[in-house]
């Protein structure tokens, strides 16, 4: 450290001392900008995370004790049929998410930048539900799913009288509620943000194809869709985070039930750690939580960034 | 024969009228330029003729056939963007070849056309790269490709190498000018540089207000101008105007303003005129000569000069007679200082002269 001192009080003509400066010195004041930020990180999420898998092994209670107890507390997750349960939730809730957030909200914002009229109201009207708080957004789901006086009711009075729809109740499809309260308020973000990915692409291009004689979807498939990578992968991480953190939805929507059948992963976590007394089981699941997240993000971030090292190297 | 042909074409966008009743013939194998202020609706013309906007009323013919709504890929243009417009995440070879793909050409045909179009432009090194590690000058090149792939007997051009520096944009135009030569398509070419558009036509269209004011060849456009606004557009520095009358005497007439008095002697008038008409008196700052030759011009004067301005090749001098500005341009071989009383002649065959309603006289 010292040595770089120095190396920086050299006279001027001393051209090559500045070359040799040391890299950790190179934009000194902005990396001086971000020790607040790098210390978050570190201490918040770091090292909460470490200390959370380290106390994972322990039999802790309601308080956290060194009493390593080696995988047992794992063993007791996977045989736990209301974690498998929750897990297959995840992966329903997940899949349906992605899939459906993703589609409808590409859809939407392609109808909406058709140059309709009356935009702004429709585009007010799909992003409103993202304002709503989930609980809110749960409560609201609760009544209109409601077998008795929800939607069904509405359905039974055009004249089914025989229509039946309630799903929350319903041990198979409790967890397509939660899936469909999600959706309705996450879709239209999705929209706003792939309609901005839209608006972004140059008029020129879509002149261009109209020239060529490529078909529009052609061109929406070939063309734009390859050029709004950036806004789906921006798009793919909010979705993605919001999957894995999903509790309060549930909690408004059917508290998990009927029985265990719309339980899922980060309820499970709160339930054990707040619920139940029992940190060394919450934490165990949390880590498997954090670990899937891992398995899912590093190959993802090595790709992406190995690659953009190859563009500017090549 | 007439290859594209645009009568009576308007086009509003909602209450604002940018083309008004225009018409326009442009002959086979012709290279016409469209040149213009900027909002004057050159582009606006163009995206008519490719069918990108739908015409409020008039029609478009391309090689005989009427295709005012046809859509663009039937009317048998290409088309390249001052944005370029390329693909992307496609390979300049993908880029150049999937509007034939999609048409669903024989395999064989579009590695044939993909790759005599390379060879014109020489872009046959960058068919694998993306248009991404391009440089401007290269990628204009592939978006003149797409064009020139679809084999088609007209070409439009919007600006194409307006966002080139200046030494690309000579060597792009010498080379479109080859390409223009070797191809024989007719070409209709956007641009707002007078350069460009005298170096590169055959015939340029002057379009202000939606309208075409002038079309004719350069050298027309140059040094007969049907109007003022014409006058004043083309040409650096501008042209001189000064106010004043035409008034005759034993048969002659004169351009007559304050302290000045020019005989028309050698000015060929188009229309009448008339005694005391208030007309405006051109004349190109480079047809006025400097020094001993200017003695002999038929018309003479002196001048004091205010300001010289070197511009390496020539020398521009912003000059005053009798309370009139005159600019002149001169080689940067003459002395001149400020302060100078010069003499300077010129021909009034030379001259333009407008009315007071903009026509020529
Ligand atoms: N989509 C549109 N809606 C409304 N007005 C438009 C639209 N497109 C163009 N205009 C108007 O039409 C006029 C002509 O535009 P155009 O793009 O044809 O000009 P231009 O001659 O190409 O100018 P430039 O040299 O700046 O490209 C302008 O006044 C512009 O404001
Ligand atoms: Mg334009």
């Amino acid at each position: 450290m010292s040595n770089n001192l120095t190396n920086q009080q050299a006279p001027a003509s001393e051209a090559t001392g500045r070359q040799r400066r040391h890299p950790l010195l190179r934009n000194l004041s902005a990396k001086i900008a971000a020790i607040p930020m790098v210390l978050v990180t570190l201490v918040g999420f770091v090292g909460c995370s470490v200390w959370s898998i380290v106390y994972s092994f322990t039999s802790s209670k309601s308080l956290p004790r060194e009493t390593f107890v080696g995988l047992k507390q794992y063993d007791r997750l996977f045989d736990s049929s209301r974690w498998q349960a929750s897990v297959e939730n995840v992966a329903i809730y997940g899949v349906c998410s992605l899939v459906f957030s993703l589609g409808v909200g590409f859809l939407l914002a392609v109808a909406m930048d058709q140059k309709i009229r009356f935009e702004n109201t429709f585009r007010t009207i799909f992003l409103y539900p993202f304002a709503l708080s989930f609980i809110v957004t749960g409560l609201v789901w609760q009544w209109l799913l409601n077998g008795d006086f929800g939607i069904a009711q509405v359905i039974r009075d055009i004249g089914f009288t025989n229509f039946e729809f309630n799903i929350l109740s319903d041990r198979e499809y409790s967890i397509y509620a939660i899936v469909i309260a999600g959706l309705w308020q996450g879709t239209g973000f999705v929209m706003a943000l792939m309609l901005a990915g839209l608006r972004g692409i140059d008029q020129d291009i879509w002149k261009a194809a109209r020239v060529d004689g490529i078909p529009a979807w052609r061109t929406y498939l070939f063309i734009v869709i390859p050029m709004m990578k950036p806004v789906f992968i921006t798009t793919l991480v909010i979705i993605a985070s919001g999957i894995v953190k999903v509790f309060d939805l549930v909690v408004a929507l059917t508290d998990g039930g009927p029985g265990v059948s719309s339980e899922l992963p980060a309820k499970y976590v709160y339930d054990w750690m707040f619920g139940r007394g029992n940190l060394g089981q919450a934490l165990a699941a949390s880590t498997v939580m954090l670990s899937t997240v891992l398995i899912i993000l590093i190959p993802w971030a090595y790709l992406e960034y190995s690659q953009k090292k190859d563009a500017t190297h090549g | 024969m007439t290859s594209v042909a645009i009568s009576d074409l308007s086009l509003s966008f909602g209450p604002v009228e940018v083309l008004k009743s225009l018409n326009l013939e442009v002959e086979e194998g012709e290279f016409v330029v469209l040149l213009g202020p900027s909002g004057c609706g050159k582009s606006t013309l163009l995206n008519c003729i490719a069918g990108l906007l739908d015409v409020t009323a008039g029609q478009i013919f391309i090689d005989g056939k009427n295709v005012t709504w046809e859509e663009p890929k039937d009317r048998g243009i290409g088309m390249v963007f001052q944005s370029y417009a390329l693909y992307p995440q496609m390979s300049v070879e993908k880029n150049l070849s999937f509007g034939l793909r999609v048409a669903g050409l024989p395999k064989n045909e579009i590695i044939e056309r993909v790759s005599r179009a390379a060879e014109i432009l020489q872009i046959e090194p960058l068919l694998k790269r993306k248009p991404g590690a391009l440089s401007g000058g290269q990628r204009q090149r592939v978006a003149i490709g797409r064009a020139l792939v679809r084999d088609v007997n007209v070409f439009l051009f919007d600006e194409p190498l307006s966002n080139l520096d200046a030494k690309l944009r000579t060597d792009l135009r010498v080379e479109l000018k080859r390409l223009h030569q070797r191809l024989g398509n007719t070409m209709i070419y956007v641009t707002h540089d007078q350069i460009e558009a005298l170096t590169l036509a055959d015939r340029i269209a002057i379009m202000k207000d939606g309208l075409i004011q002038q079309f004719d060849s350069p050298s027309n456009i140059y040094n007969n101008p049907h109007n003022r606004f014409v006058a004043g557009f083309i040409g650096s520095p501008g042209m001189n105007f000064l106010q004043g009358a035409l008034v005759s005497e034993a048969g002659q007439w004169f351009f007559n303003a304050e302290g000045l008095r020019v005989p028309l002697s050698d000015y060929r008038f188009v229309h009448p005129p008339q005694e005391g008409q208030a007309v405006e008196f051109g004349l190109r700052p480079e047809h006025i000569v400097v020094g001993d030759a200017s003695t002999t011009q038929p018309v003479t004067m002196q001048v004091d000069t205010e300001l010289v301005e070197p511009m390496g090749a020539d020398t521009v001098l912003w000059t005053n007679v009798a309370g009139h500005a005159l600019t002149i341009r001169t080689d940067s071989e003459s002395n001149v200082k400020t302060g100078d009383n010069i003499n300077i002649g010129f021909n009034t065959a030379r001259v333009s002269i407008f009315s007071e309603n903009g026509e020529r006289v």
